[in-house]
């Protein structure tokens, strides 16, 4: 290095490098040794792994285990109510009250063929009057003699499969041929009122989501500002040698990115194997003698396909706030 | 792309200075000034010192031309661009043709030496292997072509110094401004990191050097700023 000409060949060499020639056979460096396997040549700009870094990807890792949750189960609920929802209105139901100075029994076949002569009910079921006093039972006990009682007496109409049939037709006959003894019940309430409960979940769900993410957001703010603050030097000697913001918010950016990815993956991963392992409990519940009835009550513990990938597109969507919030923060920072 | 802001340079720096200051002043918040009404120029292709006593501002100077401070009063042009209300894309179209050592040498101490040296043509976006050959001869010309694969902290003062001198020269600029360049190095190296800059000099580079160490002035046939109590003087040999 004691003499000038070195600095002449590096020159006409990285022009002859620029320029797309390869070093000929006689070029000097061809006689020096090779690189070391081991050197680090692309290494990420912005210092990765302190414990900052470690304790941000903790922090999207649960909020995004807890968002996927929130999701999961929103979904669990919207698709239970459907299947609820669409059991219930393939249904309905005919009530026929016992009256002074009338047969009962004729009354409810009477009800029965009005129904038949109906279309758009595919079949009918009459409860015979023991099963209307066991329909009872939960409520007054067994072994007590109904016979005194005058229990209501019903036939459930089954609707064929298709769009809903009109039932004031049927409603109308029953008024006129049974006038205040037999009524319909189509369960417009109850629908309306599942409803509006599955649909609050649903929303309340997607109001924490979108809290959680905006909370996830918030953190990446102050992570960034505070890696910024950390990374003067670096920021400060980038700009001296020729980096633009945009570079600069691009290095920040990708190592949040990374950050975010990673504790997205995890919080999905968790959230994921939550929702198995509660799976994997509720089926055990359910050979237990309560399942049914529990089953019933519920709906079965499922987690469609939706539910599974809302769960990933959380991860996703966690990753990609981090990467957005850090890159407009740190753009904000050196503007 | 140097190659090509080299050539607009040789054909601008025909007609201005690289560097030119109209009677600047500089104060840092309400504190006295620390530079009073400086003016110089620095031709195109031009070698000089930058001297005078530890905390005569020689810093504040260079960083007056680095555009990482603005001056409180007075013109500060560079590459012809008048620097006050400039954009932030012509400051780093600017910054990027000029090389800069500093006292501290500010490598990154998470990269390696390589990596450091490489850090000018990696930020404008080239691809690894477009330069690795460069890099790397260069290094082993300076000196540290053992030494790449190692993290600034574990290197001696000298090999700091060397892979900062590296730093700035690796994409060639058209301005080397180098503070203290020879500070934490024997003798024997100063003269040949000198010497390296005197070649920089020779192939088009302006090259500035702020020091005070007399005995590697004397080598030199150059002019001189000197900056006292806040005024610069002019001695040209």
């Amino acid at each position: 290095m004691g003499d000038t000409a070195p600095l002449s060949r590096k020159t006409a060499r990285t022009d002859a490098t620029r320029s797309g020639a390869r070093p000929g056979p006689g070029d000097a460096a061809a006689a020096e040794p090779p690189l070391p396997p081991t050197l680090r040549r692309n290494a990420p700009l912005v210092p990765t792994d302190s414990a900052a870094s470690r304790s941000l990807a903790a922090v999207i890792a649960i909020l995004t285990f807890l968002a996927a949750l929130c999701a999961g189960a929103a979904e669990m609920v919207a698709s239970s109510a459907d299947q609820w929802q669409g059991a219930v209105a393939q249904e309905v139901t005919i009530q026929v009250r016992p009256s002074p100075g009338r047969a009962i029994d004729a009354d409810v076949a009477r009800a029965e063929a009005l129904a038949k002569a109906t279309p758009g009910i595919a079949t009918t079921r009459v409860f015979s009057k023991a099963e209307a006093e066991r329909l009872l039972e939960p409520w007054l006990g067994s072994g007590l003699d109904l016979s005194d009682l005058p229990v209501p007496r019903l036939v459930t109409l089954t609707l064929a499969p298709g769009p809903s049939p009109d039932l004031k037709p049927l409603r109308a006959s029953l008024a006129e041929a049974l006038p205040g003894v037999a009524s319909l019940d189509d369960h417009a309430l109850w629908l309306r009122r599942l409803s509006t409960m599955a649909n609050t979940f649903v929303g309340v769900g997607v109001g924490i989501v979108a809290l959680v993410l905006i909370a996830t957001g918030l953190a990446v703010a102050f992570a960034t500002r505070g890696a910024m603050a950390g990374n003067r030097e670096v920021v400060e000697v980038l700009h001296f040698v020729g980096a633009d913001d945009d570079f600069i918010a691009r290095a920040f950016q990708r190592r949040f990115f990374g950050l975010g990815l990673r504790g997205g993956i995890v919080g999905s991963v968790a959230a994921l194997a939550a929702f198995a392992a509660a799976g994997v409990v509720a089926r055990a519940w359910r050979t237990g003698p309560a399942g049914e009835e529990l089953d019933a009550l519920f709906g079965a513990f499922h987690v469609g396909w939706r539910g599974y990938a809302s769960v990933l597109l959380i991860g996703v969507i966690a990753s990609v706030v981090t990467g957005l919030v850090s890159r407009l923060t740190v753009r904000r920072f050196l503007a | 792309m140097a190659d090509r802001v080299r050539g607009e340079s040789l054909l601008a720096g025909a007609e201005g200075p690289v560097v030119q200051f109209e009677n600047v002043g500089m104060r840092y918040g309400l504190g006295p000034e620390v530079l009073s009404d400086v003016s110089f120029e620095i031709a195109p292709h031009s070698f000089q010192f930058l001297t005078g006593p530890s905390g005569a501002g020689k810093t504040t100077l260079l960083r007056l031309i680095l555009l990482s401070v603005r001056p409180t009063r007075g013109l500060v042009s560079v590459f012809g661009e008048e620097v006050s209300g400039i954009a932030s894309d012509t400051l780093t179209s600017l910054r990027r043709r000029m090389g800069v050592v500093f006292q501290d040498f500010r490598l990154l101490d998470h990269l390696t030496t390589y990596e450091n040296v490489a850090l000018p043509l990696r930020v404008q976006g080239r691809a690894e292997s477009s330069y690795r050959a460069e890099v790397v001869e260069l290094l082993r010309w300076v000196g540290l072509g053992e030494r790449m694969h190692v993290l600034p902290p574990l290197l001696s003062g000298g090999e700091k110094q060397r892979a900062a001198i590296a730093r700035a020269l690796i994409a060639r600029p058209e301005l080397l401004l180098a503070d203290e360049p020879t500070g934490n190095v024997d003798p024997g190296l100063g003269r040949r990191l000198l010497r390296l800059f005197i070649e920089l000099n020779r192939l088009g580079t302006s090259v500035l050097i702020a020091t005070h160490d007399f005995a590697l002035m004397d080598l030199v046939d150059a002019r001189r700023l000197v900056l006292g109590e806040g005024r610069l003087r002019v001695e040209t040999p």
